[in-house]
Parts: structure tokens; C-alpha cells; sequence
């Protein structure tokens, strides 16, 4: 038999075998090469082109620009196309039985994907031992059930954020929210039943979230909704409405010095330092009391302006202060507000 | 039953006949929610509750409603992740039939507790196949039946099929594949992007 006779009769049994090999002369050049591998050449047939000319060896590192893949074979080859630099492959090389040649087999191995939509691949460019088609199929399957659960997981978050906006506690401290605090407001001067509505501003509050973190401002949150739920009796209500500020509603006409008295005891009790993580932490409360009578016609933003006016007159005269909204109080702010107004006016003119 | 499964026959009936008729066979199902999860596992006699109603409202025979289900999952662009995984099973209708029975462990690979009635074909011989289909739950053949008719059209062959019972409770399809190139068919790009 003749040699060109046994390269031909090889060539067409690896053809079959593993359609993405190729036959290598002994001076380099290609000889063969099998169906598949075809389709990713271009300008021309493979056949008689020097094997670097089409490819490149990218590792191992050592066998980078040298030609011993052919003398150091059974080595796993990193090899890229060189007109498409892009398309990975990987191979291994064994010596042919005619004197000289090797055969090279080649696998997309990771690439498979990119090299299937760039060169048009079908499953029957595969041996049915490869398991290229399958690896296709998983990624396809494991897509689409992977979008059936995003879309379970974008539906509850969605739910979540629906919960969380019609909740009415605070997750830090376990009080009222916002939400509770004017839900019951409304309850209240809809009912035209009297109250007192407390606010309370931490006073320094900020200087421990920057200086000892936010988990030591947390935990002093915590420690303060611990101090006003204690200093209050059950039928209270007891709310964060925001990062330190607090609003705490007293049912029925609450005699004025009881509230006062209230208020005392919270100020002195949450200036008690706050041990966190070897830390103390220092803290203090400013107070605005706004005592609603029965039958008051107010509205809710009314109620919450008369609180303000008292906590910032509770700041205003040096933390750590309460203030109970009373008229005079109101005067003097719209006074203030007037003589503000002419001062900028003069200062304009 | 698998969330998979329940959730297909609401695409079926949203997809097919509007949103308002899946409101409908909630109410004629009592189902307490409006939708089927995926990816969760519900009760299996709820399945079934949800096949009545789909029967009750439609006013089709269930054996209709099931095939016709088998028809949809594999025609309709929004199930086509389906028709393309099937697709893979083969280059041409015979070598995709001789695929369904690698069909559960196939579904398994990608959805671990998805449980897909158990396939085992026959081939008779002169284009002629026997399919037979278990599951606990019977019915599953109907929407084989449809879902085959429709995959033979996608490889544009043509070929008749009828749908019995075995002795075991089994179902059982009969596959004359009359001509295995008798139109082009639907492409299948191996590398197509899927949304």
C-alpha cells in the first residue's frame, strides 16, 4: 500500500471519528483536515498552509512560539485561531503512524458557544461522543429555568417593597413608623378625642453614628426605643418617624405636669451614657410637648407645626430641654418670623 | 405537581385566549392566588382543578384541551426556549424521536425535581414506532400527542399518530411517519441567541 493511499484512508476514518481534526506533514505544512475544522478556515483551503499561519499556541506559556508541540506531545495545547483570535481552542497531539506526521484533534472546549454562532454549526459538525450539543442544551435549559426563578425572586422583592411600604413599624426599633404616627393623628382628630403628642430630637446623635459607626448609632437607637417604650404606659403610642427622630402620643386629656414629668425622666435617662462594643456613647434629647384638648378643631400638620415650635425652643434654650407648645409661644415665633422678614428686607433695601 | 407544569397551563390559556379567561379558570378553580410559580411545587389535585376548569370554560373535551396544550408549548414565541430544547434532541423527526427517551433525565439535568412522564419508543420497523408514556397522572399522552404532531411539522416531516391505552394503565402512542422530508420545516440555529 502506498502512502498517499494510507494518509486518505486515515483521513477519512478521523473524519468520522472526530470531525474536527488535522494531519500535519512533517515539514509543518497541513494535510489534512477534518469536516468541521474546514468551516472555520478561511481564505482558502487549509490544505498546504503552514500550521502556525492558522494557528497560534497560547499556553502552556513554554510552548509559545516554538514548535515542539510536535516533539512533546499528549500535552493538553491551548491553541486561537489567527484569523478570529477570539475563538479559543484546545487540542492534543499524537504522532501519525506514516514517518513524519502528526495528528492533531481539536475541541472548543469553554469557547463552544461563540464558536458555534460565528461559524454556523449544526450538531451534525459533532461526533456524537462530544458532548458539544449536550453542553448547548444545558446552557439553554439552565437559562431559561434560571429566568423562571429571577422572575419569582423580581416578584417578591416587588411584594416585599409593597409590605414594607404599608407596614407600620420601624425594623431597627420594633416601634411605629411614620405611617402609624399619622394613621392614628388622624384617628384621634377625626374622633375629636384629646391627646398630647410628644416629639423628640436626639440631640448629638450625629457625632456617634460618624465618629463610632453606624452599628453603635443602631444600637443607641435601640437603647432610646428601650428608655421611651419603658417610660410610657401601654395604651401610648411609641414611634420613629425618622433617622432620630421620635413622636410619642399620650391618649386622653393628660394633665400637664404628668407629661412634664414624662418628659424629665426621658431626658434624664437617655443622657445616662450607652455602653456599645467598649465605647460610651453620650447622647441627650431635645422635647416639644403639643397637649391637644377634646373637641380642638386642628388638623395633623397643625398639631405637628405646634410640637416643632416647642422642640425648637427646647433647642434653642440648649438641648436637653423640654418645651410645652403653648399660644405665647406662637406669637413670639410669628414675631421673630416678622422681624426676620423686615431685617432681610432692610438688608435687601 | 412542578410549578413548571401549572404555570404552563395558565401560558397556555393567557397566551391563547386573554388574560381575562385565566381570571375565570382561577374563580371556577378557587384557586387563593392569580398566578403559578415556576420554580415552586404545588398540590397535585390543583392541577387538576385547574384542567376542569380550563375544560369547563373552553367547553372542549379535556383529551382537546390537553393537546392543544402540547401544540402551544411548542408553537407559541413565548414558550420557544421549550420547542428549541427539544430541537437539540435531534437533526431529523426519526432522530428526535429516538431522543424522547432521554427526555426526563434530560429535563432533570437542568430542572432537578421537574418530573417529566417516563418515554420509551419502539421502533416498529417501515417508519412505523410505538411510544409509550408513564406517569402517576394519566393525560400527559394528550399533550405528547399534540406537542409530536407539531415537532413533526417543525422538522417538516410528515406523520400520523392515534392515541390508546395499555394494559397498564400506560398510554400509548402509534407513529406512522408517513414522509420524513415532506416540507422544509422551521430552521434550528444551533448557536441562535435566545432571549
Amino acid at each position: 500500500m502506498s502512502e498517499t493511499h494510507d494518509i486518505t484512508a486515515m483521513a477519512d476514518m478521523f473524519d468520522v471519528i472526530c470531525p474536527m481534526h488535522l494531519l500535519v506533514n512533517a515539514d509543518q505544512t497541513i494535510a489534512h483536515v477534518g469536516p468541521t475544522l474546514a468551516k472555520l478556515s478561511t481564505g482558502g483551503p487549509p490544505k498546504g498552509r503552514a500550521f502556525f499561519d492558522m494557528f497560534e499556541i497560547t499556553r502552556p506559556s513554554r510552548l509559545k512560539m516554538s514548535h515542539a508541540i510536535f516533539t512533546e506531545t499528549s500535552t493538553r495545547v491551548h491553541l486561537r485561531l489567527r484569523h478570529a483570535r477570539d475563538v479559543k481552542l484546545q487540542a492534543i497531539v499524537a504522532p501519525a503512524p506514516m514517518a513524519g506526521m502528526h495528528i492533531v484533534n481539536l475541541g472548543f472546549g469553554i469557547s463552544l458557544r461563540d464558536a458555534v454562532r460565528r461559524f454556523h454549526l449544526n450538531s451534525s459538525d459533532f461526533a456524537p461522543t462530544d458532548l458539544a450539543v449536550e453542553m448547548l442544551y444545558l446552557v439553554e435549559a439552565k437559562s431559561a429555568a434560571m429566568e423562571a426563578s429571577r422572575k419569582l425572586n423580581r416578584r417578591l422583592q416587588a411584594e416585599k417593597a409593597v409590605a414594607e411600604t404599608q407596614a407600620y413599624t420601624d425594623t431597627l426599633t420594633g416601634l411605629k413608623n411614620r405611617r402609624a404616627v399619622d394613621h392614628i393623628l388622624q384617628r384621634f382628630l377625626a374622633a375629636g378625642v384629646g391627646f398630647a403628642l410628644m416629639q423628640l430630637d436626639l440631640d448629638f446623635f450625629k457625632t456617634v453614628n460618624d465618629t463610632r459607626g453606624h452599628a453603635a448609632g443602631d444600637y443607641v437607637l435601640q437603647q432610646v426605643a428601650r428608655i421611651l417604650r419603658e417610660e410610657t404606659r401601654a395604651l401610648d403610642e411609641v414611634a420613629r418617624i425618622g433617622g432620630d427622630e421620635f413622636v410619642l402620643l399620650f391618649q386622653g386629656n393628660v394633665d400637664e405636669t404628668l407629661l412634664t414629668s414624662i418628659a424629665e425622666r426621658i431626658i434624664s435617662r437617655v443622657q445616662e451614657p450607652i455602653f456599645f462594643k467598649g465605647d460610651t456613647c453620650t447622647i441627650s434629647a431635645s422635647i416639644g410637648i403639643a397637649p391637644v384638648r377634646a373637641g380642638t378643631v386642628l388638623t395633623a400638620q397643625q398639631v405637628f407645626a405646634n410640637a416643632d415650635l416647642a422642640l425648637y425652643a427646647s433647642k434653642e434654650n440648649g438641648r436637653g430641654r423640654y418645651t410645652v407648645f403653648t399660644r405665647a409661644l406662637r406669637r413670639k415665633a410669628q414675631i421673630k418670623k416678622a422681624e426676620d422678614a423686615q431685617k432681610d428686607a432692610s438688608d435687601a433695601a | 405537581m412542578h410549578g413548571l407544569i401549572n404555570r404552563a397551563l395558565q401560558y397556555f390559556v393567557t397566551d391563547t385566549y386573554g388574560s381575562d379567561r385565566w381570571e375565570e379558570v382561577v374563580r371556577i378553580a378557587r384557586l387563593d392566588f392569580a398566578e403559578f410559580e415556576a420554580m415552586l411545587h404545588y398540590e397535585d389535585a390543583l392541577t387538576e382543578q385547574v384542567i376542569a376548569a380550563i375544560v369547563k370554560t373552553l367547553g372542549v373535551k379535556r383529551a382537546m384541551v390537553l393537546e392543544d396544550i402540547g401544540t402551544y408549548l411548542v408553537t407559541h414565541p413565548n414558550v420557544e426556549a421549550l420547542r428549541r430544547l427539544l430541537r437539540f434532541g435531534g437533526e431529523s423527526f426519526p432522530e428526535f424521536l429516538q431522543s424522547l427517551d432521554d427526555l426526563a433525565d434530560r429535563s432533570r439535568l437542568a430542572v432537578e425535581d421537574l418530573e417529566l412522564p417516563e418515554l420509551e419508543l419502539d421502533d416498529l420497523g417501515d417508519g412505523a414506532y410505538s411510544l409509550s408514556c408513564r406517569h402517576v397522572h394519566g393525560g400527559f399522552g394528550y399533550v405528547l400527542m399534540g406537542l409530536l404532531r407539531t415537532m413533526a411539522d417543525d422538522y417538516g416531516a410528515l406523520a400520523l399518530l392515534d392515541h390508546a391505552f395499555g394494559q397498564e394503565g400506560e398510554e400509548i402512542i402509534d407513529i406512522k411517519l408517513v414522509d420524513a422530508d415532506f416540507s422544509p420545516g422551521r430552521g434550528f440555529d444551533l448557536g441562535a441567541h435566545v432571549a
